[in-house]
């Protein structure tokens, strides 16, 4: 069957690939795109390793086809740091040691990306409810939910 | 922090880590990241059967199909012999390796390896499985610990004769262990009250979220290359050599970033069987294991069943323990009934003691290592009757464990004779922490329960490398799991006296460094950290003997002080300070290149204690149990890296709420996985969880320069036991089997209401 010719914006550049039907955006970031940050550690949604955002929507990349990505605009871990400038999630995540293994902390920065822009002063539970679909095996997620916290504080611009 | 933390520049500050900007911004490569120009793929398929005879297997219409390059089953393996053969400080049966990764007389096990298959692209392969037809000659099978002991049990191994134990027959038992100290039956005459009970653990897996995956490629002459996530590429290397029969010397192994490992990833399921696919092929092979293989084929650790008994004076001192503990080790021996029988009492003084433990296989995946193996679980036997005990007393539970509390001196009923430890800080803390004096709701319930594990030290190789700009390169072998780079170029920051920022720590490849064990027993920032040190001190033995030779003075008189060569004394003459960087940049004139190494078996571990404390809010509706707040109190030695160091501390936690909760494997009649996915195995997410205070306790190991004992593994030792004694608080009900999830609360909740009734 022949592949499908999609053109979306991913991380500000115009992007065109080639997939066939059954590959998701996962495969095609990793395998066609050659962008490894996004993860896969389930491929059924359970662990959100693979989040990205599809037109401003947090999505775990394993459920959507590649096919359905022609004319939206993704924005994947890789396009997170402005040029040389991490995101201040980035800089908190590394400062307060908000990770171990790091294989979920790419998911982990998306959402909480996403939550933070959408919520500028989350509650301890609400950034527990958000990155719920976020397995970490080694934090405890202690650290992640500090380090998503203070970066809110720190974004708000509060006193410390 | 102490005040004597503030005598190290580097040590015990928390520095971003070496690695932390490439696993921020997605450029960290992890196992499945890697590729390879040719590359084709790999696929496995397993058995759908727990037990079965595999009477033949025809690969002839998978290999036929187009683009399928290579096919393996059992027989491209030779044979194994029984025998146990040393790597590194494990004993390794390889037969039962061989069978493991590649089913050769039975399938064992649902997901069970039978057959491989290499083709161009992974649906091709994915495609070829389904042509490999089987022929399968199923037999009864056995899941469950209790079960595979009865007489009449289906046996999984014929010929298995059992060690440490005499049974005529074939039977499931691989191994009978027992440690002993005084006199039992002495002791239980000397107590006041008795108290015997049982307990069941399940099996959990590991959960890391990156599931195993490997590339290898095998050139025409015989030399592999192969890279992969493993918490050991000097294990894998061992393994593979031995079971493709090549030489080590041909088999090149490098480690990518690990995406969690916990102890399963210790071992190989993927990587031999890439490697003769790329040989039988010619092409690089790429396999990776989708989530479904990981929860069937890999990990996890065993399950439990126990009876403990424990005899008390009406002061609290316990006078006897007698423990069994029956652990399943999957399809083949391996369980580690020999920890758990040494960590159950092991924070204790307790003058009589005889605990024993059995390796049992039954038809699962083999158990691989997970954090502090067998501890938990017989664990959760002790901590839970040493509970019931000090109820039974009306004494405070935090003042019996302190009244037993090992000391220095205190002899262990594992053999040891305990050098300076710190459990009895991590009581005291416990004892005045604001958590256990905070006032509690209603349903809800407050346990304690503490921990003890080993630590190991083993095989460790580091170069340290003094570049000519005066910045060091730190060259070690230990795959970084944590954050132990960081802790490694914190401790040659040190040594050195350089800037933390000019020290870049790596992780090599096998043919880079010299032999590293793995990283697993919280061996790394004591063990791998000690060569560093060592290393690191050669260099400026080094550096020192150039300055001697520029000032043209004996080598004995100088003397290295923060990052400079200085004279010993006036004596020696009046010579200007020459910095690290001055004597890197001269390198050329006064020698050649400075490069410091050391290799050695480290020993002297320092074992590591923990206490925690749990509460809980239990909903008497639903038995759903929510951890209102958690307190982890361990004696770290030295925390090198305190954040890296509360991250141990509190992932261990986490994880042994999720195994005290939640956390099991539900086979069906059949004996096949009904829940291999993150959905079913429900690990525990961050809306489970409170925040996990870590108190760091620091009882230097006098055996380290730094004092470090190791940190990762006794921190899961302790949660099932602190929650289950905090359910008992809240509801006056004893649960004395894992998991305790809602519906299994629930039961006995209804039980004890149906029981109250009746009274």
């Amino acid at each position: 069957m022949a592949k499908h010719h999609i053109s979306m914006t991913l991380n500000g550049e115009p992007t065109e690939f080639l997939c066939s039907t059954r590959q998701t955006l996962l495969d095609v970031l990793r395998d066609e795109l050659n962008l490894t940050g996004s993860k896969e550690g389930c491929a059924s949604g359970d662990c959100g390793a693979c989040s990205v955002m599809v037109d401003d929507r947090l999505v775990c990349s394993c459920l959507v086809l590649g096919a359905e990505c022609d004319g939206k605009t993704v924005e994947s871990i890789e396009g997170m740091a402005d040029g040389e400038n991490l995101h201040p999630l980035q800089q908190k995540f590394l400062e307060e040691a908000a990770l171990q293994c790091g294989i979920c902390t790419p998911g982990v920065l998306v959402a909480a990306k996403a939550l933070l822009e959408k919520n500028n002063n989350p509650t301890e539970t609400e950034v527990r409810y958000w990155l719920a679909g976020n397995l970490c095996r080694c934090t405890g997620y202690d650290k992640i939910v500090r380090a998503v916290m203070s970066t809110a504080a720190d974004m708000r611009g509060d006193a410390k | 922090m102490s005040s004597e933390n503030r005598k190290y520049k580097w040590v015990g500050t928390r520095q971003i880590r070496p690695d932390g900007h490439d696993k921020v911004t997605g450029r960290a490569k992890f196992g499945s990241d890697f590729s390879v120009s040719g590359m084709i793929h790999g696929r496995v398929l397993r058995s759908p059967h727990a037990h079965a005879v595999i009477k033949s297997i025809d690969t002839s219409e998978a290999e036929a199909l187009n683009g399928v390059k290579a096919v393996i089953t059992s027989k491209d393996f030779k044979d194994q012999s029984s025998e146990l053969k040393a790597a590194g400080e494990g004993m390794i049966n390889y037969r039962d390796m061989t069978r493991n990764i590649m089913a050769r007389e039975k399938a064992l096990y649902d997901g069970h390896a039978v057959a491989a298959v290499a083709a161009t692209t992974a649906e091709i392969a994915d495609a070829a499985l389904e042509l490999i037809k089987v022929d399968y000659e199923v037999l009864p099978h056995v899941i469950d610990v209790d079960e595979a002991m009865k007489d009449g049990a289906p046996i999984l191994h014929e010929e298995m004769v059992p060690s440490g134990i005499e049974i005529g027959g074939p039977t499931n038992i691989a191994k009978f262990v027992e440690f002993s100290l005084g006199d039992t039956k002495k002791g239980f005459d000397e107590a006041d009250i008795i108290i015997e009970r049982s307990y069941k653990t399940e099996a959990v897996h590991q959960g890391y979220i990156e599931p195993h995956a490997v590339v290898a490629s095998v050139t025409e002459d015989g030399q592999a290359q192969i890279w992969c996530c493993t918490q050991g590429q000097f294990q894998v290397r061992a393994f593979v050599a031995q079971l493709l029969g090549m030489p080590t010397s041909s088999i090149r192994v490098t480690p990518s970033e690990i995406g969690g490992g916990f102890g399963g990833k210790t071992v190989v399921y993927l990587e031999p069987l890439a490697t003769l696919l790329s040989k039988k092929s010619g092409k690089p092979v790429k396999m990776t294991m989708t989530r479904e293989e990981v929860f069937r084929a890999s990990g996890p650790t065993s399950g439990g069943s126990m009876t403990y008994k424990i005899g008390a004076k009406k002061d609290g001192k316990i006078t006897a323990v007698e423990g069994s503990n029956k652990l399943l080790a999957g399809a083949f021996s391996g369980a580690p009934a020999g920890p758990a029988c040494m960590c159950a009492v092991a924070p204790y003084d307790i003058k009589n003691v005889y605990i024993n433990g059995y390796d049992v296989v039954v038809n699962r995946p083999k158990v691989a290592a997970y954090r502090a193996p067998g501890a938990p679980i017989s664990a959760f036997g002790a901590e839970s009757i040493i509970d019931e005990v000090a109820k039974e007393l009306g004494i405070d539970p935090l003042k019996i464990r302190k009244l037993n509390a090992a000391k220095k001196g205190t002899q262990a009923a594992y053999g040891p004779t305990f050098r300076e430890i710190g459990y009895e800080e991590t009581v005291d803390i416990a004892m005045g922490h604001d958590h256990y004096l905070a006032p509690l709701g209603p349903n809800q319930g407050r346990g304690v329960a503490s921990g003890f594990w080993f630590n190991i030290g083993g095989e460790s190789s580091a170069t340290v490398n003094i570049n000519e700009d005066g910045t060091a390169v730190v060259i070690s072998g230990s795959p970084d799991i944590g954050g132990s780079r960081a802790s490694l170029a914190l401790m040659a920051a040190e040594t050195l006296g350089i800037d933390y920022d000019k020290v870049r720590p790596i992780v090599a490849d096998t043919a880079s460094v010299g032999y590293n064990f793995v990283t697993g027993g919280s061996r790394v920032t004591f063990a791998t950290g000690l060569a560093v040190v060592e290393a690191a001190k050669d260099a400026v033995r080094q550096l020192c003997e150039r300055a001697a030779k520029i000032w043209e003075v004996d080598a004995e008189a100088v003397i290295w002080d923060d990052g400079h060569a200085k004279p010993a004394s006036s004596n020696v003459g009046d010579f200007e300070p020459l910095s690290l960087s001055s004597l890197a940049g001269q390198a050329n004139k006064t020698g050649g290149p400075i490069c410091g190494h050391n290799a050695q078996n480290v020993q002297g571990a320092g074992p590591a204690f923990a206490t925690h404390i749990c509460d809980v809010e239990v909903d008497p509706e639903t038995g759903n149990v929510t951890v209102l707040r958690y307190t982890a109190i361990q004696d770290v030695g030295r925390a090198i890296h305190p954040s890296y160091v509360e991250g141990q501390i509190q992932g261990g936690a986490a994880q042994g709420i999720g195994w005290a909760l939640n956390e099991e494997y539900i086979y069906n009649s059949k004996g096949q996985l009904d829940n291999p996915g993150f959905l079913d195995y429900r690990i525990p997410v961050a809306s489970d969880l409170p925040m996990i205070d870590a108190v760091i306790v620091e009882v230097p190991n006098d055996r380290h320069p730094y004092g470090v004992r190791g940190v990762g593994e006794v921190p899961i030792v302790p949660p099932m036991a602190a929650v289950a004694n905090a359910i008992e608080n809240a509801t006056g009900v004893r649960m004395s089997a894992l998991p305790m999830s809602p519906p299994r609360l629930l039961a006995a909740l209804d039980q004890a209401d149906v029981k109250e009734a009746a009274e």
